[in-house]
């Protein structure tokens, strides 16, 4: 769908679909204005943008289970509804505005568009490129959340400050699984990585939180090899994984090209950890204890398929504002910043505990849950990982570790 | 000599025997095994495991204690359980997912937690026919009607309201905003004060009905336990008035509340994630499920101690004594 931008707007309950270029921006807006106007002056009116950009992975080998091309949007679009629910006994109307793009300038124009026809509440699904160029083009006024990027930089050394991450970094689901693997006594680790910048920033989480919990790398070696790994993996990687003694191989794949074929063609019969194998996430399908049955149901009635990371960050982003403005009875977006980003901010999100925000980065605090890909494996924090605040926070970039001014 | 006393003696010398063959009885719901184990209160052991509809939870008796309903919660259903068959003689039409419910004192009408669909159902017993459906918050849960059988109430999780209900009506009346995920409701014998549980919040909110504000917000601390594992669910409201007890979840704790100071004078140690409770019938008993560990914990309240934990099924859920 190149150069054209879909436009979802809940509160209109239309799908629009246009062409977009610099000069339909009238268009735009004249739809915007008119959904604005629909709405009752005497009740609370909260209303959220969704901005998507949808990324070209490149072709895999791995393409049995491509990821949802409405991963994040469809998060969003039921927290709306269940906020709705409750906005109903309090009158409050939550709007969704969704933009889904595959360019990056039509991302910053509809963002733009929308922060002029009033919208204040942001949740982006996008690289972390993107969230930047957005962060700084809707300014101090704008609270963003980011429900796209697990960029580490972002949470430690560039902060930004109109941006909170309901998304967990890169370090947060690496310290988790670094923290089980010290839990299980897998002390070394072969560690396999990709060729992408992706894979490479998931590998040094990794290193990093090895380091953090006392993980010896045995090895470490790139995949570099086209070699059609759905017929050839049980001869090829064998070989690939000889090499010193190790307990555990790790694997860096984020887009599942090479990974999936590690699994059972070790060299050493060893499980397989990181992007395939136990894998550290922010949701998946297999979760449901703590009520989370309810919230999986709800999702699947809504969208026919199953609720996964992104989509939980995104419901997680409207149900924050949600709540916020729920106990604080405003739409004033500095009252529900500041409230969200109090201690007096608690968010029942389904992780068996309260969800709340790391006043120093931004960032979401929560267990991160480590599965494969039909059950629960474990739940970290490990426990006796202690912290002298919250023990969710040895999970990512503590206080000390962050290098953002606040 | 008349008949009528020539009966007395022998209605008396019945009504010994028949005590003395039935002794109390707790019946369990095992979510994930989709039974109910009955327990012997005199013994403290499993005289009978029975196979009911999927996936059951909440469980309660008829005045009369001759018919058992069970939230079927994957059955979509409520079944009815002759007690003295021990077989299902019947099904409601609860409505999607029933989770919780209450009877009314009427003896006749439920009303049922319809979690998924974000509903009240009500529902008439003899006649099996729906009554009305509420609309009310997302993950309707805790429910509870006042004993005079005026008020209903119902909290829903993701909502985090305690929604009031006019009985006479069916109708929504007002939303108390409570803590985090709200999971279970009591009224006081007087109808005056309101307890609900917020489990991720981790407080109990004590509520004027009158007023329909919240009197106070009681947190819990047990040392070594990190306040965010400490997740408040069940609660019984002694008869005495005196005491309230709140099943602490994966805290494995239940905390004894004075309800006049409205602090928490002790901390019980039970099983593994405990969330229901249910009293015997001279109140010395508390029973108390615990779904990690499987089994029901038996406090000598007197003690305030756990004097036995009985092996139950998996994921023991609701919990309901027959005298």
């Amino acid at each position: 769908m190149l150069g054209s931008i879909l436009i979802r707007n809940s509160f209109s309950k239309k799908l629009q679909t246009m062409k977009f270029n610099p000069y339909s921006v009238s268009t735009l807006a004249t739809i915007a204005t008119l959904s604005c106007s629909a709405i009752a002056s005497d009740n609370l009116d909260i209303n959220i943008s969704y901005l998507q950009l949808t990324v070209d992975q490149g072709a895999v080998l791995s393409n049995i289970m491509p990821k949802p091309e409405d991963s994040g949007e469809q998060g969003a679009a039921l927290a709306i509804k269940d906020s709705n629910t409750t906005g109903r006994f309090l009158k409050q109307k939550y709007n969704l505005t969704s933009s889904v793009t595959d360019q990056s300038d039509e991302l910053l124009q509809a963002a733009k568009q929308q922060y002029a026809d009033g919208i204040r509440f942001f949740v982006v699904n996008a690289p972390s490129s993107e969230l930047k160029a957005l962060s700084s083009e809707l300014g101090s006024e704008a609270l963003i959340f980011n429900a796209g990027s697990a960029d580490d930089t972002l949470r430690s050394t560039q902060c930004l400050s109109n941006v909170l991450h309901t998304l967990p970094s890169r370090a947060m689901l690496t310290d988790a699984l670094a923290q089980w693997l010290k839990a299980k006594r897998l002390n070394k680790v072969l560690m396999i990585n990709g060729t992408t910048p992706d894979d490479a920033a998931y590998s040094s989480a990794f290193k990093r939180a090895a380091k953090r919990f006392g993980i010896k790398i045995v090895g470490e070696k790139q995949w570099t090899f086209d070699t059609d790994l759905r017929r050839m993996a049980q001869k090829e990687m064998p070989i690939f994984t000889q090499g010193k003694e190790y307990d555990v191989v790790f694997v860096a794949d984020e887009r599942g090209d090479f990974g999936e074929y590690v699994l059972y063609n070790t060299w050493l019969p060893r499980p397989v950890v990181g992007t395939q194998g136990l894998t550290p996430v922010a949701w998946h399908r297999v979760l449901e204890q703590w009520g989370a049955a309810q919230l999986q149901t709800r999702f699947t009635k809504l969208s026919d398929r199953w609720m996964n990371s992104e989509d939980y960050a995104a419901w997680a982003a409207v149900r924050s504002v949600a709540e916020a403005v729920t106990r604080k009875k405003t739409t004033d977006v500095k009252t529900v910043n500041e409230y969200i980003r109090s201690e007096a901010f608690e968010l029942a999100a389904f992780k068996g505990r309260k969800l709340s925000f790391r006043s120093w980065n931004g960032q979401l605090r929560q267990p991160i849950p480590l599965i494969h890909p039909r059950s629960v494996v474990s739940l970290s924090p490990q426990e006796g990982f202690l912290h002298r605040v919250n023990e969710l926070d040895t999970l990512g970039f503590d206080q000390p570790e962050t290098r953002c001014s606040k | 000599m008349t008949l009528k006393h020539l009966l007395k003696p022998l209605a008396a010398a019945l009504l010994l025997s028949t005590t003395a063959v039935h002794a109390e009885q707790a019946y369990v719901s095992n979510e994930k095994d989709d039974t109910i184990s009955i327990i012997d209160l005199d013994t403290l052991e499993v005289t009978d495991t029975l196979n009911v509809g999927k996936r059951p939870r909440g469980i309660l008796f008829s005045k009369d204690y001759t018919k058992l309903y069970i939230c079927a919660s994957d059955s979509d259903t409520v079944q009815i359980m002759d007690v003295a068959t021990k077989e299902i003689i019947g099904e409601l039409p609860s409505g999607e997912d029933p989770e919780q419910f209450a009877l009314h004192p009427n003896d006749r009408h439920l009303y049922i937690s319809n979690e998924d669909d974000a509903l009240v159902t009500i529902v008439d017993t003899e006649s099996s026919l729906v009554l009305a459906q509420i609309d009310v918050g997302v993950e309707p849960e805790g429910m509870a009607v006042s004993h005079n059988g005026k008020i209903a109430v119902n909290t829903s999780e993701t909502t985090n309201m305690v929604h009031w209900i006019d009985t006479s009506t069916y109708e929504l009346v007002d939303n108390t905003l409570v803590d985090q995920r709200p999971r279970h409701v009591e009224f006081n014998k007087d109808d005056t004060v309101l307890w609900a549980s917020s489990e991720i919040g981790g407080t109990v909110s004590v509520i004027d009905v009158a007023s329909r504000q919240i009197t106070k917000n009681i947190s819990f601390k047990i040392k070594g336990v990190h306040p965010d594992k400490i997740l408040p669910v069940g609660v019984e409201l002694s008869d005495d008035g005196k005491y309230a007890y709140v099943a602490l979840g994966p805290a494995n704790h239940i905390a004894v509340v004075n309800t006049k100071t409205l602090e928490v004078e002790d901390y019980i140690l039970v099983g593994r994630r405990v969330w229901h409770m249910a009293f015997n019938e001279d109140q010395s008993l508390l029973l108390a499920t615990n779904g990690i560990s499987g089994d029901v914990s038996v406090v000598d309240l007197s003690k305030r101690k756990a004097i036995k934990s009985i092996k139950v099924g998996r994921y023991p859920w609701g919990v309901a004594v027959k005298p």
